[in-house]
């Protein structure tokens, strides 16, 4: 471990739990107190939950590799499909069409379920497919750009080509994901009813454990000698590869686990906002992830959960106050942020603590604790 | 006893008396005994199946007079007076319909209503008629007409026609006729003809007669028997799968060069902008957008000022989406972009902060709904290059169009200072500057020209699809696109690249449909990028890495 950044100082480990608390504070005062914390808040910041593990996933290839995505929402939306199909055969014949079958293939007319729809009935299976399916195709399709040593903007535009070509078949209905409606109207999971607040309180509770789990272990893989390399890979690739290291595999890696992991926020956000549908894939969704974790401030993996919990609290707020000004502020955001800030709000913090430069987290967690009173007071 | 009489007089008329039926020089014994001014005047009755047994039988009377009660008769034009008589309404007057003389002073008279069954009648008879007009015009029409439908009891009629027939394109056409009813003739010399004929045409109608003849049915037995007519049909379906074949690739070369030039319009500023000075410009597809909106803005200013000249209104617009872009873009450049030259991948944040901005200010201004940009009345319509192959005129407008701004482009590039500055400074920035070029005041222009140029597509794009403020999302992943498998800083990759990736979309669409073709093209561009990371036509040497 010689030379390298330490997992955590005991300052860091005691920001992190006091983090943990306060994200895990909310639903126990939705329960005792749903005067101070009303119930749609509870999926609602879930939702951002979802989306910080999003951005962390992004902050992994972005920040420490050097990847910009703008296809991340491919292996988001996957998870998500999957968890929505899980969703979908858990709804029995309860459906409008009183079928075995999802409704939207009653009405498509389809007698049985697609090959690709056995096994989805169970859990274990649906989960395992939102984590393995986003990899999968992240492995191959890593291994097509990374091996030609497709870098930079050419990267970008390859991946966003991607998200814009799934979002066309998933657009049809011959596709067997619903097509345009995509799925929605989920009754129960696990056998635990959708509607119900307790359910939504445990997925708002499996969210921040997912979030904290996900970042133990980015955090592991960039403070590892595997992280040293990625840096060295995303400042000089070149030189990275003459002292003798093959970067296909680093960055092989690095890809697959953020696909991954983007799978898994996608499934938990599903069930949480109740509809999975091809908008998810929209390029504009994939370009905001990347904004996102440049707000927070690239690198710092807390930085880009961070980042996600402002902008889109941000973005409730003023699509229910003025939504005319939405695309204004993010437009500006997006702009500001790349030429004032380039190393996101993070930065400014660490600016200030440059007393202690190499440990500028400790702030940071304070920074992502503040945070969450973002979005009650909205 | 009608089918005999009308197969007997189809043989007289075989044997060479055409010539007479075609000078009207009474042929008395026609098919239905009856005076041409009583089947006339049958046409008005109430029973409606006698009235069609008489248009019949006027379909086969050699008098002009049957023509112009008929075609009367189509057109609503053709009365029954209170006393019986049948009159044909033209514009000014009533005139008898069997002696042609005009009635005065005009009588009370009742329009003869047709229905369904007789208005099907009247259509092949009127055909089988002016297939007999002395006018050649008139028998062409007709002549098409026969060919797409013909009504069994006219065969001997048409064929009557078709042996005294002399233009070789109307005889075509009514052997085609012919051949449609010969096909199911019990005489194999008439079904040979006819199967060659149909060949000869080369017409896809005709190609479930011809497989029907070569087809086995469910006992094993040809539908024709005759192996001589079954290898005519053999060779005469060939042909016409050849012919198919050939009009189908005309027309996908067609319609890829077509699709190849939009995407060339949406890509051309982007060459400019990411080819040249590597600025990854993801608000392009916006200066897309504000160029058809300037077309717009055009179009509204002449329709308010000079109604007169609408037809010119592209005058206007052209010149105005060029300047506006450009000006939208040197701005973007001095307070944006230039403050982030070799950070590409800020570049696109910012650049795509930029396009949401732009994308709101249209829509608050213009509304979110669509805007309608007409066509002037010289690009509607279109050229009929083959039959079934249609050539629109915006299409051919839009290729010639974009032929026109990849030449300006050119001309830019090589024959101006500013293109020699642009060039010099792609090659080697510092060199440049240390040369005297004033690299910043070029960054701006180039820029600048970038977008103007981009704004011109926008006025092309304007005239072949919907404006409104979403329009640039459309085309922003098929520009990178172009300009990534072109290869970046060559005008000519971007339209090479744009020409094949249209054309493959278009071979693709008919097997795969438009969606899963769209997949497949970004599947082969991502294939192909593997194959040459640096594109079609890639910078050799040192400056290859950078």
């Amino acid at each position: 471990m010689l030379g390298l950044k330490s997992f955590h100082t005991p300052r860091q480990w005691a920001m992190f739990a006091a983090a943990g608390c306060t994200m895990l504070a909310l639903p126990l005062l939705n329960q005792v107190a749903p005067g101070l914390v009303p119930d749609r808040m509870v999926p609602l910041v879930g939702k951002f939950l979802c989306f910080a593990l999003l951005a962390l996933a992004m902050d992994l290839v972005w920040g420490y590799t050097g990847v910009l995505s703008l296809g991340h929402a491919v292996f988001f939306a996957l998870g998500g499909y999957a968890m929505g199909m899980y969703l979908m055969r858990a709804i029995g014949n309860e459906g409008v069409y009183r079928s075995e079958l999802p409704d939207f293939m009653v009405f498509l007319d389809w007698k049985e379920l697609p090959w690709y729809w056995r096994g989805f009935d169970n859990f274990a299976f649906a989960m395992s497919m939102a984590l393995i399916v986003p990899a999968l195709l992240a492995l191959i399709f890593g291994f097509f750009a990374f091996r030609s040593r497709i870098k930079g903007v050419y990267f970008s535009i390859i991946t966003q080509a991607l998200t814009y070509a799934l979002m066309l078949l998933m657009f049809r209905n011959e596709t067997g994901f619903g097509g345009n409606n995509g799925m929605t109207d989920f009754k129960r999971l696990l056998g635990f009813s959708i509607a119900d607040q307790g359910t939504k309180r445990g997925l708002y509770i499996a969210t921040v454990i997912a979030l904290l789990g996900s970042y133990l272990l980015c955090r592991y893989i960039v403070t590892s000698k595997l992280g040293r390399v990625l840096l060295a890979l995303r400042d000089a690739e070149n030189r990275v590869m003459f002292s003798g290291y093959e970067p296909l595999g680093y960055k092989l890696f690095v890809w697959t686990t953020s696909a991954a992991l983007c799978g898994l926020a996608g499934a938990l956000y599903v069930p949480q906002v109740g509809i999975i549908n091809p908008s998810e894939l929209a390029p504009a969704n994939s370009i905001e992830i990347a904004i996102w974790v440049a707000v927070g401030g690239r690198a710092t993996l807390v930085g880009g959960a961070f980042g996600a919990l402002i902008v889109n609290g941000t973005k409730s707020w003023l699509t229910a106050a003025y939504p005319e000004l939405w695309l204004y502020a993010l437009g500006t955001i997006f702009i500001a942020v790349t030429l004032f800030l380039p190393q996101g709000i993070v930065g400014l913090f660490a600016r200030k603590a440059k007393a202690d430069p190499p440990q500028p987290e400790p702030e940071i967690i304070e920074a992502l604790t503040a945070d969450e009173k973002v979005p009650s007071q909205a | 006893m009608a089918e005999r009489y009308l197969s007997c007089i189809g043989r007289l008329i075989r044997v060479g008396l055409t010539w007479c039926l075609f000078f009207g020089l009474a042929l008395p014994a026609a098919a239905d005994g009856r005076e041409l001014g009583a089947l006339i005047g049958v046409l008005s009755s109430s029973d409606r199946a006698q009235a069609g047994a008489a248009v019949e039988a006027l379909a086969l009377r050699p008098e002009p007079e049957a023509l112009t009660a008929l075609t009367a008769l189509r057109d609503g034009l053709l009365l029954m007076a209170a006393d019986g008589s049948v009159l044909v309404q033209r514009t000014d007057g009533l005139y008898d319909a069997v002696s042609g003389k005009r009635v005065e002073p005009a009588p009370k008279a009742d329009v003869i209503v047709m229905n369904n069954t007789l208005r099907r009648q009247v259509g092949p008879a009127i055909a089988a008629l002016s297939v007999r007009s002395p006018d050649h015009g008139v028998r062409l029409s007709a002549a098409v007409a026969l060919s797409k439908s013909l009504d069994e009891k006219l065969v001997p009629t048409v064929r009557a026609a078709l042996g005294a027939e002399h233009d070789p394109e109307i005889k075509r056409l009514l052997s085609q006729a012919v051949a449609q009813a010969d096909i199911t003739s019990s005489d194999p010399k008439l079904r040979l003809a006819a199967v060659e004929a149909m060949g000869e045409s080369g017409d896809v109608a005709y190609k479930a007669s011809l497989a029907a003849l070569t087809a086995r049915d469910s006992s094993g037995n040809y539908g024709e028997r005759d192996t001589t007519i079954r290898e005519a049909a053999e060779s005469a379906l060939s042909r016409i799968e050849r012919k198919e074949l050939f009009t189908r690739i005309v027309r996908d070369l067609f319609y890829g060069l077509s699709l190849g030039s939009v995407l060339l319009l949406a890509a051309l500023g982007l060459a400019v902008t990411f080819g040249l000075m590597r600025v990854i410009n993801m608000a392009h597809g916006e200066m897309l957008m504000l160029g058809a909106y300037s077309t717009y803005i055009a179009q509204r200013l002449f329709e308010s000022y000079l109604p007169a000249a609408m037809e010119l209104y592209m005058l206007l617009a052209i010149p105005l989406a060029f300047i506006v872009c450009m000006a939208v873009g040197m701005v973007l450049e001095r307070t944006v972009i230039r403050f982030l030259y070799g950070r590409p991948l800020e570049t696109l944040l910012a650049t795509w902060g930029i396009s949401l901005l732009l994308i709101q200010t249209v829509r608050l201004i213009f509304g979110a709904q669509n805007v309608t940009v007409a066509n002037p009345s010289w690009l509607s319509g279109g050229y009929e290059l083959l039959p079934g192959v249609v050539l629109p005129y915006n299409r051919i407008a839009t290729i010639l169009f974009v032929g026109m701004v990849v030449a300006f482009v050119n001309w830019i590039l090589k024959r101006t200072p500013l293109g020699l500055q642009v060039r010099a400074i792609t090659q080697n920035r510092g060199m440049a500057a240390c040369m005297g070029i004033p690299t910043a005041r070029v960054d701006m222009l180039t820029f600048g020209v970038g977008s103007g140029i981009a704004g011109l597509g926008g006025v092309a794009l304007s005239q072949i699809g919907n404006v409104g403020p979403e329009l640039g999302q459309l085309y922003i992943v098929d520009s990178f696109l172009v300009v990534v498998v072109g290869g970046v800083g060559k005008i000519a990759g971007s339209v090479v690249a744009a020409v094949g990736l249209g054309t493959i979309n278009k071979v693709l669409e008919p097997f795969a449909g438009a969606v899963l073709g769209k997949i497949f093209l970004l599947v082969f561009v991502v294939l192909f990028i593997q194959r040459r990371p640096q594109g079609l036509f890639a910078l050799k040497g040192r400056s290859a890495e950078s």
